[in-house]
Formats: structure tokens, C-alpha cells, sequence
């Protein structure tokens, strides 16, 4: 397992490298995480990090949480996720992690996030399947279709997990091996290489690998 | 949005003279041949400038040796481009000049900015301003006023025919 932080998708934009090569990033706003928790093997029976990020109002925030905040000296935050690569000799809880602390400039990163929503989509869409082939030879109306489904009396029943259409998309997503492009200490922003997760905005995991 | 400005700001190059669609530029572009770098120019009319931010580009269109239009899309703010000169303000009235593929030698002229014209206009813009502030309010005003009337008028008008109307 990794270390990592948690970020916030702010936008994509582009930027060129030495060589003069351009690539399409994206910002993630990572604010300063503060540690709320420190599992222990003694304890819970395994080593992790709680984090917490991002600013919540109090009068949303749930009786039981806002203890658990202020045990570790600070207010509620939006958002909590446990890390387990961090090394738990030199942290305490309280702590901020900042971007700079975590990362490095050109290591590589996965991203996880929760993808955006596509509501009820087709085959084509969910599974990439290639549609049915030809629009004339006496076919219509089925261009986007599934095709067959299985055989017929033997097993005369649609075997289970085929790919149908149905909702798609607003799932947890990771995408792997995207490249720390820049850190700004200034902001509290960095660039990722390629595309993350989500529509802008939304919370995202950064991990190290 | 504004975070996403932010981290753009860095990216931009704030070297780069600003121009418009129909200005003549002379971009100054590196170019790598093997392990020697040197600078290639590519002066000609901007027919377009598209993309915000960081991420911009515009097309320059020349024409070439024997006739021939040749056009380039330089990313504004590559590391490539060493130097951009401004020879020329044209003086068009679109932000795409994408007319001018279909025109050869005097019909693709574009009409140069009379800078004089611009001077004096500028001046007199400013001398408008100095003076106007005043009086401007009160015409407003008054304005106001008469609308206001009017529009009383209207009313009662409008009144007046609708009872007519009942009777």
C-alpha cells in the first residue's frame, strides 16, 4: 500500500515540457491534510493513516464527527480516507501534510475518484461493444443493439453478469500511472498528466505508487 | 475556476506583444536540426486567435514562392516561439479572417490601421470623459423624467379607451 493525500479536481489545462513536447494535465487542489487518526497494529491490527481535508461548515457536520475533529485540534473537513504507506514513526496526530511533503515532481501517481454519471446508456457506450454491424441487407433499427444474448434451449435461460445496458459511469474509478507534472506551494495546487476521474470539483485520492 | 487561472498564470509568457486577427506579425521560431538550434522567421497576416488561458493559439498565413498560400498554427505560448514582432495593425472588422483563402494578390490586401486617426480618436475620448461627468447625470435624469411621463400617459390613455371601450 501508499501513501498519499487528498484533492480536490479543479480543471484541465496544458502544458510543455524541456523538450518543447505539450501534455494535457490536470489541477488538483490539495490543501493541507491534517492527520485525525493513527491506527496501530496494538490497537485496530493494522498500520494506516486517517487524513482529513477541506473545510466544512459545523451545523452539517454530525455530533460524533465534530468530537472526532477536535480530538485531533481542527474542524470539520469534508472528506476522510485512511492511507496505509505512510511511515508512523515521525507523525502525530494534528499533523498537516502538504503536496510538497508527499509528492515529487515527475513520480508517478494513481488517481482514484468517483466518476461522473451517464445515467442509462446503451452496449456501445457502457460495455464498448461495436454495434450491430451493417445498416442495410434488410436490417433496421438495431445499429446501437447487444445482439444475441446466448443460445437457444440449450441452457435456455441468459447466463448471469452479461453485459446489458443499464447505468453506467458514477462508480469508483482509479486511473493508474499519471505523471506529478508541478507542485505550487503557492495555491496549494499540482498538476497531473492526463485526466482524472470526475467533473471538476469533485474529490479525488492521490496515491503514490 | 479561479485556482484553475492560478496555476495557468505561471505558464504564461508575459513577453509576448498583444495583437489581433489581420495584424502582420513576424514569429521567430526555434528549430532543432540535430544537435545544432536555430531560428526560423514566418512573417505573415493573423487570420485567427482562438483558446483562453495558457492554452491559446493563432494561425499566421503567408504567401509563399510561386503563389502559394502556407498557413502555421503556433501554440502562443510555446517554448519554440523566441520572438513574436508586430509589423502591421490591419484594420478588419471580423476576429477570423478565414475569407482571405479565397482571395489572390490585391483582393487579399487588408487595410492598415490609420494610427493617426487612432491617436486623435484616443484623445478625443479622453477629453469626453474629462468633461462629461455633470452634465451626463442630469440628462440621464431628466430623461428618467420624461420617460416616466410618458409612460403616465400611456397609462391613462390606455384608461381612458378601456372605459370607452365598457361604455
Amino acid at each position: 500500500m501508499s501513501s498519499g493525500l487528498i484533492g480536490k479536481k479543479i480543471g484541465m489545462t496544458n502544458i510543455f515540457d524541456e523538450g518543447g513536447r505539450n501534455f494535457a494535465v490536470t489541477v488538483i487542489e490539495v490543501q493541507p491534510c491534517v492527520i485525525t487518526q493513527i491506527k496501530t497494529k496494538e490497537n485496530d491490527g493494522y498500520e494506516a493513516v486517517q487524513i482529513a481535508s477541506f473545510e466544512k461548515r459545523e451545523k452539517a457536520t454530525a455530533k460524533p464527527q465534530q468530537g472526532h475533529f477536535e480530538k485531533a485540534g481542527t474542524g470539520p473537513k469534508q472528506y476522510v480516507c485512511e492511507f496505509e504507506g505512510f511511515d508512523l514513526e515521525d507523525l502525530a496526530i494534528g499533523d498537516e501534510l502538504n503536496a510538497e511533503d508527499v509528492f515529487t515532481v515527475g513520480s508517478s501517481v494513481d488517481v482514484v475518484g468517483i466518476s461522473k454519471g451517464k445515467g442509462f446508456t446503451g452496449v456501445m457506450k457502457r460495455h464498448n461493444f461495436s454495434g450491430v454491424g451493417e445498416a442495410t441487407h434488410g436490417q433496421h433499427n438495431r445499429q446501437r443493439h447487444p445482439g444475441s444474448i446466448g443460445q437457444a434451449s440449450d441452457p435456455s435461460r441468459v447466463f448471469k453478469g452479461m453485459k446489458m445496458p443499464g447505468r453506467s459511469g458514477n462508480e469508483r474509478t482509479k486511473i493508474k500511472n499519471l505523471t506529478v507534472a508541478k507542485i505550487y506551494e503557492e495555491g496549494n495546487l499540482m498538476m497531473v498528466t492526463g485526466s482524472v476521474p470526475g467533473p471538476n470539483g469533485r474529490m479525488v485520492e492521490i496515491y503514490n505508487r | 475556476m479561479d485556482k484553475l487561472k492560478l496555476a495557468e498564470q505561471s505558464l504564461i509568457n508575459e513577453n509576448i506583444p498583444s495583437f489581433k486577427a489581420g495584424d502582420t506579425v513576424n514569429v521567430h521560431y526555434r528549430v532543432r536540426e540535430g544537435e545544432k538550434e536555430r531560428i526560423q522567421q514566418f512573417e505573415g497576416v493573423v487570420i485567427s486567435r482562438k483558446g483562453s488561458g495558457s492554452n491559446q493559439t493563432f494561425i499566421c498565413r503567408k504567401i509563399s514562392a510561386g503563389n502559394i498560400g502556407v498557413e502555421r498554427i503556433f501554440p502562443l505560448f510555446s517554448p519554440f516561439i523566441a520572438k513574436i514582432d508586430v509589423k502591421k495593425e490591419g484594420d478588419v472588422r471580423r476576429s477570423k479572417l478565414y475569407y482571405l483563402r479565397e482571395r489572390r494578390g490585391k483582393a487579399a490586401r487588408i487595410k492598415e490601421k490609420d494610427q493617426r486617426n487612432l491617436q486623435g480618436a484616443a484623445e478625443k475620448a479622453h477629453k469626453e470623459v474629462e468633461q462629461k461627468p455633470e452634465p451626463k447625470t442630469e440628462d440621464q435624469k431628466t430623461e428618467k423624467a420624461a420617460k416616466q411621463e410618458k409612460q403616465v400617459a400611456k397609462d391613462q390613455a390606455k384608461k381612458e379607451a378601456a372605459s370607452s371601450e365598457e361604455e
